[in-house]
């Protein structure tokens, strides 16, 4: 079915009488038993263990997602993850839309550099732009020794171990996820439209407003929806560059399993970690095809 | 609120001037002109068509008037108000775009209102003309719809209302029925035409379909590359070509291939043992400097086929030609003879069924006649280099 897209255009009947498509179908098994093996079978584990694995004796089945709600802390960093998430859509978003405008309007040979750029970040690991962005914020990193040395400044500015400094970082991770999205859904708006625009009579922003934006929206809610859900699981940036008030509930679940050896609990919250994506999901489906969202890339 | 104050329901006296002047446009893409040298006056109210085959500089000459694409070279003034340093959404111009371009976002009544919007009318301003527009094509139960609720021919109907709705200058329409079937096309063609009329708009129009052409206009440009090749009504084009370009374009027609030679006030086309009679004023209208290749056009519907012996058909005031029948067909209301001549090139001759005229069968040796007055003479620059007979360097003795 995927792999004939382009043969069968949008319909995909034709492949079912036909044997040899069917016979490349068998490449995707592979994959599949990838997923099943690596992916559905632990998270089946890790569900069964949040009702199963006790620390000590407990009641009911529901014990540990009980324990989970019982203290304020789990709760407080479950909203703080939901809110640093949201902020990082709204920081990507921000930031993302304009450039992939630029990339839209720009002829074809810069916007492939404008790609490049924004694909940059996925070149080096997580880990290494994560340390390089503490090199960069710390209070003795590039930025305060700058303004230091420029006496611009008396005592180094907070950078690291705040809020901001997990938004740089989370951004420049994500972006690419908001930029892609949108500058896919950007290529296929038809120029004409935004000629007619203005050959009715609407100024350039006017035309943006009422033609474009709303035109491009589809873009907006793809890229917003994956940023919003990666971020929820983010974990080494807001430890490396966030304070413990930006704690999030991925670290937890780290320690957790990792320092208490609680897999009970780190299960319970993962599984409602998952819940709530899964939530976000479900709803944003309410309002937008979420095959629009993960397949943005495939016609542009 | 428009460029030139001109209140929207477009109540300002029409001035005398002309609607639309193009002098000396010219738009070239690198190296190649697109548009090479177009000069065009448009009356208001008028209807003018802008015909030619595809690559011809139509559509690029309409984006020129629009304003999505500035000119190299040249002026345009609409309404006697130079327009090169106005953006198109100063101009006050509708556009029908080949694929209506309709916001996809938007209802079809929302769509017809955003120029009105873009105007600042008033709500029940724009309700209302909103409402005239969709009844004006007759689809009032539809603005609810949105575009992709709609036929192809609801949709067109649509991007006319909303070109139309905020009475612009001008109305430029680049293939506007190109994506309808025939028949469709065949009624929306007269219903275009009759509504322009009605609301008395002044229209540019590009098609390459001739038909349509001499259907809705009043004014033909035949376009071939990137220039106005001839401007006028249907019947001077059909019946006057001033080149062979259009003589061929413009419905069938014969041509005899030759060298023109002059004699008193007319001449002779000559090509090997044959002569034709050119006259007088088939030769003032070609306007030919001296002998030179050229050619004689004549409507398939103005040759007379005869018996090889008759003796009166090359009466005065006629000119004849052999040739023998190779098919006819019959149409219901004419019938259409396909002869050879004798060097090979082919005629069509339309005859008008009647009852009791002479039918040919096919392999039939005839002779073709006609008036002299039904020829029309056009230079041909792509004909034999020389008068038959002489070598090509010495084209006169
Ligand atoms: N944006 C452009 N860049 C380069 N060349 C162009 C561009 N637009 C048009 N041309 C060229 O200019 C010439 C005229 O094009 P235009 O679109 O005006 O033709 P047309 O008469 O409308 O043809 P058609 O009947 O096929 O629509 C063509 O040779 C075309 O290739
Ligand atoms: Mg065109």
């Amino acid at each position: 079915m995927l792999l004939d897209r382009s043969r069968t255009g949008r319909s995909g009947r034709r492949d079912r009488d036909d044997p040899i498509v069917n016979r490349w179908a068998l490449l995707a098994v592979p994959p599949i038993a990838f997923l099943v093996a690596f992916f559905l079978i632990p998270l089946i584990v890790v569900s069964l263990r949040s009702v199963t694995d006790f620390p000590r004796p407990a009641g009911d089945a529901l014990a540990n997602y009980g324990r989970f709600f019982d203290s304020a802390a789990n709760v407080r960093v479950l909203g703080n993850t939901f809110w640093v998430a949201a902020l990082s859509t709204v920081v990507c978003l921000a930031l993302g839309y304009p450039y992939a405008y630029l990339m839209n309007i720009v002829r074809p040979r810069l916007a492939g550099l404008l790609l490049i750029a924004v694909l940059l970040p996925f070149w080096s690991s997580l880990l290494v732009r994560t340390y390089a962005w503490q090199v960069i914020l710390r209070d003795t990193g590039i930025i305060n020794t700058f303004l230091l040395d420029m006496r611009l400044i008396d005592e180094p500015i907070p950078l690291i171990r705040t809020t901001l400094g997990v938004m740089l970082g989370m951004s420049q991770i994500l972006l690419p996820f908001m930029v892609l999205p949108i500058y896919a859904v950007m290529r296929r708006i038809d120029p004409e439209y935004t000629r007619a625009a203005a050959n009715l009579g609407a100024p350039p922003f006017a035309a943006f407003r009422r033609v474009f934006l709303p035109l491009s929206l589809p873009g907006v809610l793809a890229g917003s929806l994956l940023v919003f859900v990666l971020a929820l699981g983010f974990y080494i940036t807001p430890a490396l560059l966030g304070s413990p008030k930006d704690t999030m509930i991925s670290q937890f679940i780290a320690s957790a399993v990792q320092q208490r050896l609680d897999w009970g609990i780190g299960s319970t919250m993962a599984v409602i970690l998952m819940g709530l994506t899964l939530t976000v999901l479900f709803v944003a489906s309410r309002f937008i095809r979420l095959r629009d969202v993960f397949g943005s890339f495939e016609e542009s | 609120m428009t460029t030139a104050g001109r209140p929207i329901d477009g109540s300002s006296e029409r001035l005398d001037r002309p609607a639309l002047v193009l002098r000396g446009l010219e738009k070239s893409f690198g190296d190649v002109p697109a548009v090479d040298g177009v000069d065009l006056e448009v009356r208001q109210g008028e209807f003018i068509t802008l015909l030619g085959p595809s690559g011809s500089g139509k559509t690029t000459t309409l984006r020129m008037i629009a304003g999505f694409t500035r000119q190299s070279a040249g002026t345009i003034e609409i309404d006697g108000a130079d327009m090169s340093q106005v953006p198109p959404y100063r101009r006050d111009v509708g556009m029908i775009f080949q694929n209506y371009a309709l916001f996809p976002h938007m209802t079809a009544a929302e769509n017809i209102a955003f120029p009105l919007e873009m105007r600042r009318a008033s709500r029940s301003e724009i309700r209302r003309r909103v409402a005239e527009a969709l009844a004006l094509v007759k689809l009032e139960g539809f603005g609810g719809r949105y575009p992709r609720q709609l036929s192809g021919g609801q949709q067109q109907r649509i991007a006319f209302a909303r070109a139309v709705v905020f009475h612009p200058r001008l109305l430029l329409m680049d293939e506007p029925l190109g994506a309808l079937d025939k028949k469709l096309r065949e009624a929306l063609q007269l219903e275009v035409m009759h509504i322009s009329r009605q609301l008395g708009a002044t229209v540019i129009y590009v098609t390459h379909d001739q038909e349509e052409a001499l259907v809705m206009s009043d004014r033909i440009a035949i376009f071939n590359r990137g220039r106005i090749e001839q401007l006028g009504r249907g019947e001077d084009l059909y019946d006057r070509p001033v080149s062979l370009f259009v003589a061929d374009f413009i419905g069938d027609s014969n041509i005899l291939r030759g060298w023109f030679e002059r004699d008193g006030d007319g001449g002779w086309l000559v090509r090997d043992a044959s002569r034709w009679r050119v006259g007088a004023a088939a030769t003032a209208r070609a306007a030919l400097d001296g002998d030179r290749a050229a050619a004689l056009v004549v409507r398939p519907e103005r040759l007379r086929i005869v018996d090889p012996g008759d003796a009166g058909a090359a009466a005065a005031g006629a000119n004849t030609v052999e040739a023998s029948v190779r098919d006819v067909l019959y149409l219901g209301s004419i019938r259409k003879y396909e002869l050879t001549l004798p060097d090979e090139q082919t005629a069509t001759v339309r005859q008008q069924v009647g009852g009791n005229e002479r039918v040919w069968q096919p392999g039939a040796r005839v002779r073709l006649t006609w008036a002299v007055d039904d020829e029309v003479l056009v230079s041909d620059p792509g004909g034999r280099p020389s008068r038959p007979g002489d070598v090509p360097t010495a084209p006169l003795a």
